[in-house]
């Protein structure tokens, strides 16, 4: 024992000190970090946002500097508080209960006083900076609009939350990130790469000079100028006779499947979310939970698409060789069908072939076709995902792909959608149970920008490439697979003629027939949704949304939008006019049926809007 | 003398040199600065550091060439001399970091503390290999006592605490020879004792004993030891527990129960008493398995471990050498002490032996509480890591220290 002791003592000493080695250096990773956060100050130098262009080389977006008083609290020297509250137009309060916050924060690194200053704030201040010690200005970028409208569509900035660094390490805290629109989508290509420095720190928090000589150090990349789709002339147009409406207008350049307008209403100022107001204007607009600004209804909201949904009805017919152009059928103000049902009609000559069946917009004609096209099967099951597969074709039921950092699938049901609802095979169910589908009611939903791609398609006569906003990037055009290859329907193109002639007569004869536009051949389908709202527990039939889908010129379609005014009465009273008006506005770069515009200027829906909350009674479709 | 080298013992010398090399090597990378310019600028921690080294090779040839007698001749003689120069420090002693433990000469400082420790082994080792002492009588004992003592007793209000606290490490030779077992036995109990008092209570520390107590006593088939001696051990660490209190709230300072606070883990506060520990853990912590690498060390460099020249050096071989790097070193000190243990169990004179053991003690008891503190296990003590440390005295101290002993044990075969 005496002459083993201090061998023993000293060989375990030793394994106590190795696995204490191990369980610092290797086991525990928690020191890692902190060494890092002790000794190197990473100081980022953030590239300038990319600018934004329109289709026209207008600029809509670029930066402009912003200035922020931080503070570093340990650096504070007494100061004149009254004078540099009256610069910063606060009371002594504020900036004592800012102070202590940023105390809290960290009395050693920097806290937020006052951010943004006004341009009138910051050229005072500056020449008064050196007498208050401990404060500085920090210089930000912030986003400077040239544009008052496509909010929606450009996005905005925000200040990163707490759930994007933890999980996007790219980002740190007060780091500015896009947000919705293009500025979303796009994040990664218009904010460049920030550059870092890693500077070796003492104890004292001086700076000992770049880590490693600055092997680690990165040049920030600027980020890349884009060029968008979006015609701005056409855009602000759009939002200026969408104003008192809601609703939403996709205008499509068939041809590349680029979107030249994307319109919501209600909407605003894109400049409203950047400033000192930002959070304020935000918190109004969120909160804003009856008009819903910030719901892009051009890309979010599902609506039945109603007749214009007849069309692509007809195309199915058509190529399922199920009915023949001449072939006609009567209407005796609507469609019966089973024990005594009816599915109305308004009131038109008839019987009708398809062209005038499209022109008057037949229900009983539609009711006829469609049942045709499920009936062609042994099985409904079979025959409605015949239908929906046809429907698929056009990006209907599904998400379209595009790339816009927002959407909806809309829906298109499949046999196993009625299966459930109509718990086959203990119960059947038979073609009549979908007859709503003929006129684009019931189960079909179809968000504005889908309904768009149909008509571009239909424009396009059997094709269409997928919606997008990207056009250039740095001058040159995207090169993006899913943007640059034509997508093509089930349809065969020689079936579109009649429906095409059906759409020009719309315009030519039909319920379109007064919203002509000189000089130009369009082609178009009037829409009326019913729609329905719960009020009290009770199911309310509200005012029908007006819809309108068209393109033109017919024979080299330049442009194809789709317009959907909620509770707008029927199609051609809102949507019809505002079609209209957007197709010459762009062909023509002018307005000649200043009547219209004025009609639309004028009419306001606010008042159909604010019934649900004044119960006042609907009077529908009168 | 040909035949004399031969006689060294060339392992150990190669241990030494490897550890005042790798000890270097951390001193320039925790001394750094960003003017840095020779390896030999004595302006520099690292070039002094350098000029020791050399020195410390000259100091070596003088001590391996004197005669092996020489030193077990000379030991009263140097003890006192030794004595002498620590109790100068009262009246010529410059003052350091607080503690007056240094003799100036020009710009260069003396720490005669390092040298005592080797003054009081050959003391030691002389008294107990004298033919008519018998460690096993109690008159001898305190003799021996005394000797190891009173040096500890003339550095301690100095102040400091941590060369006199070195001084424990005398026990090992003295057990070796010959010290009843019960030293051990009641140091360790009342060491426990303390300790867990401290984690936990009085009450429930008391409560443990008596039940081991009696389990012991039950249990244990040769029941040699009577009840009374079972009893008296239960009441002294029942008393010493309820009087932990008092030695901690009392005799302590402050500074010494922060200490322990933080390595008890019963206080955190990374800014102040446990900046140093804190600091420290985290410099070893981010070496990983293979460390940052030479002088990029970032704790290292941004000097957030302070005295990381002198008793801190090892967070820098964690930092920058990581688990693999620290491992070696502590390897190669825990060779280096079996080395010693074995050569002193081979020696014939009990000299030579005791000196050995004394040795090995020192070196140990420096090397556990240093590295121990430095790795948060052990309360902040400051004495530095033998060999590795900056500073001439300490480096001089630990050559003298070991090689008279491979002078002494190259001479083990021409004794009598």
């Amino acid at each position: 024992m005496r002459k083993i002791l201090l061998y023993i003592i000293v060989i375990t000493s030793g394994i106590i000190f190795l696995a204490r080695l191990f369980y610092l250096q290797v086991l525990d990773d928690s020191f890692v970090g902190l060494s890092e956060n002790n000794a190197i100050k990473v100081v980022y130098d953030y590239p300038q946002r990319g600018f934004i262009y329109d289709r026209n080389g207008e600029l809509l977006v670029s930066n402009q500097p912003s200035y922020d008083v931080m503070v570093i609290p340990r650096n504070l020297k007494p100061f004149d508080t009254t004078e540099l509250c009256n610069i910063l137009s606060i009371t002594p309060d504020q900036l004592v209960e800012r102070l202590d916050k940023a105390k809290i924060y960290s009395p050693r690194l920097p806290s937020v006083v006052i951010p943004q200053l006004t341009k009138s704030e910051y050229a005072y201040l500056a020449e008064k900076m050196r007498k208050y010690e401990g404060f500085y200005i920090q210089k930000r970028s912030l986003r400077d609009y040239y544009t008052e409208h496509g909010a929606n569509v450009l996005g905005y900035i925000a200040e990163v939350n707490q759930r994007i660094v933890s999980e996007n390490p790219y980002y740190i805290s007060g780091d500015l990130i896009g947000r919705q629109g293009v500025e979303g989508y796009y994040e990664e290509l218009l904010r460049g790469v920030k550059g870092v420095k890693y500077i070796q720190k003492d104890r004292f928090n001086r700076d000992l000079g770049p880590y490693k000589e600055g092997i680690f150090d990165t040049l920030p990349k600027k980020g890349n100028d884009i060029t968008i789709t979006i015609d701005a002339e056409l855009q602000k147009y759009g939002e200026i006779l969408m104003e008192n409406k809601r609703g939403g207008i996709v205008a499509i350049e068939p041809a590349t499947g680029e979107i030249l307008a994307l319109v919501t209403a209600p909407n605003y100022d894109p400049a409203a979310l950047v400033g000192r107001k930002r959070s304020e204007n935000f918190t109004k607009l969120w909160l804003d939970s009856i008009s819903k600004p910030l719901f892009d209804r051009g890309l979010l909201a599902e609506y039945p698409p109603g007749s214009p949904f007849k069309t692509i009805n007809a195309l199915i017919a058509l190529q399922e060789d199920v009915v023949t152009t001449e072939e006609r059928f009567s209407c005796h103000g609507g469609y019966f069908y089973g024990r005594g049902r009816k599915m109305g009609c308004h009131p038109h000559a008839g019987p009708l072939d398809m062209v005038p069946g499209i022109a008057q917009s037949c229900n009983a004609y539609f009711a006829n076709v469609y049942r045709r096209i499920i009936e062609k099967y042994p099985t409904p099951q079979e025959g409605v995902d015949t239908w929906a597969n046809h429907l698929e074709s056009f990006g209907l039921g599904g998400y379209l792909g595009s790339d816009l950092s927002t959407g909806r699938p809309g829906k298109i049901p499949t046999s196993d959608y009625y299966n459930q609802i109509y718990n086959f095979p203990t119960y059947k169910w038979f073609s009549t149970a979908t007859l709503s589908n003929a006129i684009g009611q019931g189960e079909v939903l179809m968000t504005p920008i889908q309904l768009a791609n149909m008509t571009a398609a239909i424009a396009n006569r059997g094709w269409f490439y997928t919606p997008h906003i990207l056009k250039e990037i740095e001058g040159s055009s995207i090169k993006e697979k899913e943007f640059t290859e034509k997508k093509i329907t089930t349809i065969d193109p020689e079936h579109f003629g009649p429906v095409v002639e059906g759409m020009h007569e719309v315009y030519k004869s039909g319920t379109a027939a007064a919203l002509r536009i000189p000089g130009i051949e369009i082609a178009g389908k009037t829409g009326t949704a019913e729609n329905f709202t719960r009020i009290d527990g009770k199911r309310v039939q509200l005012t029908d949304h007006s819809i309108f889908v068209a393109f033109a010129p017919v024979d080299n379609p330049k442009i194809a939008l789709a317009v959907f005014v909620e509770n707008g009465y029927w199609g051609g009273r809102y949507a019809g006019r505002i079609a209209g008006l957007i197709i010459e506005k762009y062909l023509k770069g002018e307005i000649t049926r200043t009547d219209m515009e004025d009609w639309i200027l004028t009419h306001s829906l606010e008042d159909e809007y604010a019934k649900p909350l004044t119960g006042e009674p609907f009077r529908i479709n009168q | 003398m040909p035949k004399t080298i031969s006689q060294f013992d060339w392992l150990t010398i190669l241990i030494y040199f490897l550890l005042v090399i790798i000890g270097w090597v951390n001193i320039y990378s925790a001394s750094l600065d960003d003017t840095a310019t020779s390896f030999f600028d004595l302006d520099k921690v690292y070039g002094k550091q350098m000029l020791f080294i050399f020195l410390s090779i000259f100091l070596i040839i003088i001590l391996l060439s004197l005669e092996a007698k020489f030193y077990e001749r000379f030991s009263s003689v140097i003890y006192i001399f030794s004595l002498i120069s620590i109790i100068g420090l009262f009246f010529f002693g410059k003052t350091i970091n607080g503690a007056t433990s240094w003799y100036a000469i020009g710009s260069f400082t003396i720490q005669p503390a390092e040298f005592a420790k080797v003054a009081t082994a050959l003391a030691l080792a002389k008294f107990i290999s004298d033919i008519q002492t018998n460690i096993r009588n109690w008159a001898d004992q305190i003799k021996a006592f005394i000797i190891i003592a009173l040096p500890a007793l003339i550095i301690l209000p100095q102040p400091d605490a941590g060369s006199a606290m070195v001084f424990a490490a005398f026990f090992f030779p003295l057990y070796r020879e010959g010290l009843s077992g019960a030293y051990l036995i009641t140091g360790t109990l009342g060491i426990l004792v303390f300790i867990l008092t401290l984690v936990l209570s009085p009450i429930w520390v008391s409560i443990g004993a008596t039940g081991l107590v009696i389990f012991l006593y039950f249990f244990t088939k040769r029941k040699r030891t009577g009840i009374m001696v079972y009893l008296s051990i239960l009441i002294m660490a029942v008393a010493l527990s309820f009087s932990v209190d008092y030695i901690f709230e009392n005799i302590f300072e402050q500074r010494h129960r922060d200490r322990f606070n933080i390595v008890l883990g019963k206080e955190v506060d990374n800014r102040g008493i446990g900046y140093n520990t804190n600091q420290s853990e985290i410099a070893v912590g981010s070496g990983s398995w293979f460390g940052k690498g030479w002088t990029e060390g970032t704790q290292t460099k941004g000097n957030f471990v302070p005295e990381q020249d002198t008793d801190y050096i090892f967070s820098t071989v964690g930092e920058e050498w990581g688990f693999v790097g620290s491992s070696v070193v502590v390897l190669l000190f825990i060779f280096l002490m079996l080395r010693i243990i074995h050569m002193a169990e081979r020696q014939k004179s009990q000299f030579n032996r005791v000196y050995g053991y004394s040795v090995a003690g020192i070196l140990f008891v420096h090397f556990f509480v240093n590295i121990g503190m430095v790795l948060g296990i052990f309360p902040t003590v400051g004495i530095p890591l033998p060999f590795f440390s900056y500073g001439g005295s300490g480096l001089w101290g630990f050559t003298i220290l070991l090689f008279v002993f491979i002078k002494l044990d190259s001479e083990r075969m021409s004794f009598w």
